[in-house]
């Protein structure tokens, strides 16, 4: 069992070093095929993994070695395979090799091919150390290489300028790698502080030894720790107030999107509650998981409220993804860990789908993402259409798919709870969830044939490529119904959650107004935007001059507020600490200290005459020097 | 009755004498009796010493200098006559040709 854990994490080590190899040569196709296998790989052994400890019900540790050992500090290089990490090893390795594959045709015209490979497969070993790690400092590692590595993909097309779109405004991919890796460090350094928190009162970093020491710390203690800890989670998660850098991330290349800004890296924070839930679970920080159980709502419901008037297709899917990172808090929050870990697996399982259905239309459209400008796209691209509509119905949360069981049950949590406020705020986003998602199948697929005034000659993917993202589509599906089985397994790692007596019995209402909640939703995109001929969508100048619409549209000015009182003041305080305290303070001593040396240097150079005789009274002189500073420390003691 | 210090006078003036031969004399060979002069100061003050307290070792080291002074001399006397066959001239203020 040993080696399988090993080889599930470092499959694809092996994988991004041997793309690194070719990584300055031009495309060889192999190199994506030889990626994808080792990933596939990987992905075996982990299922092997999951099927070994949901037969035994032992979680697997390994130490591989010492790693840090100094003084009172010893941090091993330890693994830990339970049903928590199990679990998302099965979801990251899974979404990667379909990723893996899907970016063999997606980056087929990319002169960077091999790099896209090395850098994809290292975010995949990073994201295998943070999730399989025994220990919280694996775990930051783990965190920051997602990180890094998120940074490179993000800024993959770093040559790319800034272009802007007709009502589009389109970043560089730079500058939106760098807003993604700046925002994430002030959310890393609060993670730092929980750690430090932690190894401070505890002496230790591993997760048993810190879970078990809990109970003995005090209410102070605790509660810093979870807040501290938190606030990582929520920049990795790209919660408010620091979700910008998620949207903007969608400069990346697609597959990139929707391995990392989608299925995996972003859960990472959600993860990260659920792995410590001996602490978010305990009495005394029961205000700090209320308070992730409401900023969840709240960001569920607000990424929602823009993704209504989005018209990028991407930054639409990217709010989903916010949206649903929501209710996964909300359900953490709520004590609901497995079902916040079901969701996870759930969501990552159609998002991934839904962007890389994505892919396919802006590799068809040439890059053209405005959703405005599609239409009708449905007959030019039967397979994506069918695969977009399977994720979008399983986001909307429509029956026996996917999304179904697990939002549900999400909602039925907060209704069991007895927090009808979280409850009616989540049903409200279901509704908008199903709106949204479905106006923008709606947009692209169906309705008049918009793209022809535009010039652009659509086609559908290649076949492979579409045969790769048919897992995803299955899982998109069928993923739910295995969710008591999957309770039954994860109860073995995770505290129980059952709904009460009375929730249980009117589940099937709640269940059956959600439903109702999404079908409106739907059915209200159906007669905005799906029709053709004279009801065609058209657009309304009234309403996109509306306040609501251009605070929805400019994403409530929060980047603006950023842009204004942050990033600028910032820029202008540091130009003046630039001017005054580097130039006149600290670069001119430095630059003192070399100008004394070269001047002391000039007018000495004239004792150098050639002349031996010159040098031997210098030498002399040196001499009586040398002697009388021996003689006066002597003297002196 | 000559003691230790007139040995060690003897020995100081010897060796400043070298010494001043060291920081004016510009002709090479002279420099090099300078040094000569210096070397054999040092001895005598060894000497002395080690007579003043009953300790070989003194001695043995003045010997050690004058094999060394002689082998030193063997190897620089024949340098010089290299130089001089080179240059012409032993003169300090002719050979300076490695102005900073």
């Amino acid at each position: 069992m040993e080696n399988l854990v090993y080889i599930a994490l470092f499959a694809p080590f092996v994988s991004s070093m041997f793309a690194a190899l070719f990584g300055m040569s031009p495309k060889q196709t192999y190199v994506g095929i030889i990626a994808s296998m080792l990933l596939f790989v990987s992905f075996a052994s982990s299922v092997t993994l999951a099927f070994t400890i949901y037969t035994t019900g032992t979680p697997i540790h390994v130490t591989m070695m010492e790693w840090i050992s100094a003084g009172d500090l010893t941090i091993p290089f330890g693994f830990l395979v339970d049903q928590i990490s199990v679990t998302m090893m099965t979801v990251v390795t899974l979404v990667s090799t379909v990723v893996h594959i899907y970016s063999i045709g997606y980056m087929d015209h990319d002169k960077s091919f091999n790099r896209f490979f090395s850098y994809l497969s290292a975010f995949v070993f990073s994201m295998m150390i943070l999730v399989m790690s025994d220990n919280f400092a694996g775990l930051f590692i783990g965190w920051e290489g997602v990180g890094v590595c998120s940074w490179l993909l993000i800024g993959f097309w770093y040559h790319k300028a800034d272009k802007t779109r007709e009502e589009n405004p389109s970043i560089s991919p730079s500058w939106a790698a760098n807003e993604a890796f700046i925002v994430n460090r002030i959310a890393d350094l609060g993670m730092l502080v929980g750690l430090f928190i932690l190894y401070w009162n505890v002496g230790s970093l591993q997760y048993d030894v810190v879970f078990a020491e809990l109970p003995n710390l005090s209410g102070s203690v605790l509660n810093a720790a979870a807040i501290a800890l938190f606030i990582g989670a929520m920049g990795k998660s790209a919660q408010f107030p620091l979700h910008t850098w998620l949207t903007d991330a969608m400069e990346g290349p697609t597959p990139v999107s929707a391995l990392i800004h989608a299925a995996t890296m972003v859960t990472a924070g959600v993860f990260l509650v659920i792995r410590a839930n001996p602490l978010f679970g305990m009495e005394e920080v029961a205000g700090v998981s209320f308070f992730i159980a409401s900023l969840g709502t709240f960001v569920a419901f607000y990424a929602a409220s823009m993704a209504l008037v989005e018209r990028d297709l991407k930054r639409i899917i990217a709010y989903s993804t916010l949206s649903q990172l929501g209710y996964m808090f909300a359900a953490a929050g709520l004590g609901a860990y497995w079902i916040a870990l079901f969701h996870l697996a759930a969501h990552a399982f159609f998002k991934a789908l839904l962007f890389l259905g994505g892919g396919n239309v802006m590799h068809a459209m040439h890059d053209e993402l405005d959703i405005f400008k599609m239409g009708g796209l449905k007959k030019v691209m039967r397979g994506t259409w069918l695969y977009m509509g399977i994720a979008s119905i399983a986001l909307a949360g429509l029956p026996i798919f996917a999304g179904f069981y697990s939002k549900d049950a999400i909602i039925e949590t907060a209704f069991n709870e007895g927090t009808y406020l979280l409850w009616f705020m989540l049903v409200l986003t279901a509704g908008m969830t199903a709106f949204y998602s479905f106006r923008q199948i709606f947009l692209s697929f169906h309705g008049e044939e918009r793209y022809k005034a535009f010039g652009f000659h659509p086609h559908e993917m290649y076949k492979f490529v579409l045969v790769a993202m048919s897992p995803l589509a299955a899982l998109a599906i069928s993923a739910g119904w295995f969710m008591d089985d999957f309770k039954e397994f994860v109860y073995k790692g995770i505290p129980e959650y059952e709904m009460s007596h009375h929730t249980h019995h009117i589940a099937w209402l709640l269940g059956l107004l959600v439903v109702v909640v999404a079908l409106s939703g739907i059915i209200l995109a159906y007669y905005k935007y799906a029709r053709t001929g004279a009801k065609a969508f058209k657009r309304d100048e009234k309403v996109e001059e509306s306040f609501i619409y251009k605070l929805l549209k400019n994403q409530y000015y929060v980047p603006k507020f950023y842009e204004e009182f942050l990033t600028k003041p910032y820029a202008m305080i540091s130009e003046k600490l630039w001017t005054t305290v580097d130039m006149k303070i600290v670069d001119a001593s430095v630059d003192g200290i070399a100008k004394f040396l070269y001047k002391t240097g000039d007018s000495s150079r004239k004792m150098q005459t050639g002349n031996l005789s010159h040098y031997l009274n210098w030498m002399a002189v040196g001499s009586v020097a040398l002697l009388l500073v021996a003689a006066i420390s002597a003297m002196l003691g | 009755m000559i003691g230790l210090s007139h040995y060690l006078i003897v020995s100081a003036l010897i060796f400043s004498i070298g010494l001043v031969g060291v920081l004016r004399r510009r002709n090479l060979l002279m420099l090099f009796f300078a040094t000569e002069v210096m070397l054999n100061a040092v001895n005598i003050a060894f000497a002395a010493i080690s007579h003043y307290y009953n300790d070989l070792t003194g001695q043995m080291f003045a010997f050690f200098i004058i094999a060394i002074a002689a082998s030193e001399v063997a190897v620089g006397l024949g340098l010089l006559i290299l130089l001089y066959k080179k240059y012409g001239s032993l003169d300090l203020d002719d050979l300076a040709n490695m102005k900073g």
